[in-house]
């Protein structure tokens, strides 16, 4: 209840803040890992180049993530099928960007990122009315039954993948970057790659809007509420159920605006790939706390930015990185970084 | 006799033993049967899946734990067989190294896994088997000085293995004991084994505490029983099991590779077997494993003829190409898990 007293309380932003003053200890650890690498790198422009890889993979996974966690904190509901919304995003923004290939290739930047602006619409609309379906027909008979929906939403991920091979076909999809934000920006010897700052854009716009309405709007105050204490609110008399359902559509849509930007990211489409990006973003729920938004996204900064170092640093211990990194969080907090709230 | 090896628990249903009796006897003289090749491979793919959807079911349908990580010790077993064989040589004292070290591997792991994950939340289980095991998935296929990466290694079996050996030089029913034969005797026995060993387990009290839990772990804990420690066992016993039965693929195939023994695909076949033979009945496994194999063998054939006569209208030869099957089967699991949670076996038992 804490947060729901002070941002009602004093004037002051609370969004700034995640919890207790005493809780800012978690958001260090981006800085501190930032700043530990640049030593072991060495080199400065290597460094900004991985910082900046990893900050734009980390927003990226931060958009898939950010829904899952909300939908789980609200309604104690871990959906696996959230992988299938990824791939139906990429999906559904080829049927935008594949037919306004001109717009994709004109040297105007501003027709491309109308293209992919539309792209997003389209994927963002689709994704959250599958969202609606998905939470009514696969969710809604199993709440409260963990086993049930873990095997359920597994069901559901399995069609939805089928689904993709029947209407776009078996083979791999291209989906190449518009020429805009195509290649870098080079300043000095820093190579910056554009679609990567692209990504970091988006990922802030969807960070910033998120805290917006979570903190700064009567519907966001009623979801963390319910994150907080479920019953309460309902006991109070608000209706619990519909506001679960936005929030499904809402974190559908984000996956299927993060499978866009995703998409774009790797140029080629299959449809396992949501499933492949799911397991960072389980590890990225479980760092940060499950519930928790913050949490959410200092875990994927973390996974992301330390997959980069280790990847340039020592390859072969990249793989083991973010489970590595899982273990050492959750000894230090075993409910991960943000997770004290939920039960 | 009977009740010790069945462990006091029968199929209750007369359709039910009638189907088990049918795979059994249609296993144990398959390759008198339905000689040839194809055939005997789908028979040693029955037996040794039926064990490891079996173990799975003592995780899943037993203790009420969903792990992703079944087909990381799977293969686990069959890499360590594999890459014993492989590196020295065809021999029998290979294959015990291997299996030993791919069991004491498979126990720590597992340990660990369950220990670290099970003392949160279950749920935190799901999600950390997924994580460790797609990490274990990437380990194998890039270490490829070692395990051979995405190609895997293929390797010779001992001699008395090796489809070339023949027992002696006559023939029973028209058939060469062949080495092959052996291997398959061999891989159906073990099969056999290992399955009696897990009904035995499942009625133990071992079993019913796991049972006590899944149904209420609260009350279970009030009791008195340590959930973690329980649910933890369960997790090696049933690792440990999938490891063999990786060992048993890994003999047949003389082969191993990240695609048969470690890709998610495998994990999603298990799940299917499970759920639609019937969670929480060992029995299920059996029939979850002859219906999704045949199923892979020959409905595909099926959907094919189907799909191919429907040219011409929209989107329905699409839902039909042979290549789809696992829609519909996603599809029955989905219903399954709605509306027969126990499953098939649970069906036939509730009708007798």
């Amino acid at each position: 209840m804490a947060i729901v007293q002070r941002s009602d309380t004093t004037g002051r932003p609370a969004w700034r803040l995640p919890r207790l003053a005493g809780d800012r200890l978690p958001l260090l650890l981006v800085p501190a890992l930032v700043l530990l690498a640049l030593p072991l790198i060495g080199a400065f422009p290597a460094w900004i180049t991985l910082t900046l890889a990893g900050l734009a993979m980390g927003m990226m996974i931060f958009i898939m993530a950010s829904g899952l966690t909300l939908v789980f904190g609200l309604m104690d509901v871990l959906n696996f099928g959230h992988g299938a919304f990824i791939s139906i995003g990429a999906f559904l923004a080829t049927l935008v960007l594949l037919p306004l290939a001109a717009w994709m290739q004109a040297d105007n930047i501003w027709m491309n990122l109308a293209a992919i602006a539309l792209a997003i619409v389209v994927a963002m609309a689709g994704t959250g009315a599958l969202g609606l379906v998905f939470e009514r027909v696969i969710v809604r008979p199993v709440y409260g039954q963990h086993l049930k929906q873990i095997l359920v939403t597994m069901g559901g991920l399995i069609i939805a993948e089928q689904m993709i091979h029947v209407l776009w076909g078996p083979q791999q999809i291209a989906l190449p970057l518009p020429t805009g934000i195509r290649g870098a920006i080079v300043v000095g010897e820093v190579a910056l790659e554009r679609y990567r700052l692209f990504a970091v854009g988006v990922g802030l716009v969807v960070l910033i809007g998120m805290l917006l309405v979570l903190n700064r709007t009567r519907l966001g105050l009623l979801i963390r509420a319910g994150v907080e204490n479920s019953e309460m609110v309902q006991a109070l008399g608000y209706d619990i159920r519909r506001l679960f359902v936005l929030v499904f559509v809402a974190g559908s849509a984000l996956a299927g605006l993060g499978g866009v930007m995703w998409g774009l990211y790797r140029e080629v489409l299959v449809a396992g790939m949501g499933m492949e990006v799911m397991v960072l973003v389980f590890i990225v729920i479980i760092i940060g706390g499950l519930g928790s938004v913050w949490g959410c996204f200092i875990g994927a900064l973390m996974v992301a930015l330390l997959a980069n170092y280790t990847g340039f640093l020592m390859p072969k211990v990249a793989l083991g990185s973010n489970i590595l990194l899982m273990v050492l969080i959750l000894l230090w907090r075993p409910q991960g970084l943000y997770g004290g709230a939920k039960r | 006799m009977l009740r010790a090896l069945f462990s006091g628990d029968y199929p209750r249903s007369r359709v039910l033993m009638v189907l088990l009796v049918l795979v059994f006897v249609a296993l144990l003289l398959a390759p008198f049967l339905f000689p040839g090749t194809r055939p005997l491979n789908v028979a040693a793919k029955i037996c040794i899946f039926i064990v490891l959807v079996a173990s799975y079911d003592l995780l899943l349908g037993y203790a009420g734990i969903v792990s992703f990580a079944h087909t990381m010790f799977y293969g686990i077993g069959g890499y360590g067989i594999g890459l014993a064989l492989y590196g020295l040589g065809p021999s029998w004292g290979a294959i015990g190294v291997g299996f030993v070290l791919a069991l004491a591997l498979t126990a720590v792991l597992s340990a660990l896994i369950g220990l670290f994950s099970l003392r949160v939340r279950a749920i935190f289980f799901a999600m950390i088997t997924l994580a460790v095991a797609s990490a274990f998935l990437i380990l194998a296929s890039q270490l490829s000085g070692f395990t051979g990466g995405e190609d895997g290694r293929s390797f010779r079996a001992p001699t008395v293995l090796q489809p070339g050996f023949r027992l002696f030089d006559g023939e029973i029913f028209g058939v060469a004991i062949s080495g092959r034969i052996i291997t398959y005797y061999l891989v159906f026995f073990a099969a056999l084994a290992l399955f009696l060993f897990l009904l035995r387990v499942v009625n133990s009290p071992f079993g019913r505490v796991l049972q006590a839990i899944r149904e209420n772990d609260f009350r279970a804990e009030a009791l008195g029983y340590r959930t973690v420690v329980y649910r933890t066992l369960a997790n090696v016993l049933a690792a440990l099991v999938a490891t063999m039965a990786g060992a048993l693929m890994a003999i047949w195939l003389r082969y191993t590779g990240p695609d048969t023994m470690l890709s998610f695909s495998i994990m999603i076949d298990i799940l299917l077997m499970v759920v639609i033979g019937g969670m929480g009945t060992l029995y299920g496994a059996v029939i979850g494993v002859v219906i999704l194999v045949l199923a892979q063998n020959y409905l595909q054939a099926l959907m094919g003829g189907v799909s191919k006569a429907l040219v011409g209208v929209p989107l329905l030869p699409d839902l039909l190409h042979p290549d789809r099957w696992v829609l519909w089967l996603g599809v029955l699991f989905v219903l399954s898990v709605y509306f027969f949670p126990t499953g098939i076996v649970g069906r036939l038992r509730q009708r007798r």
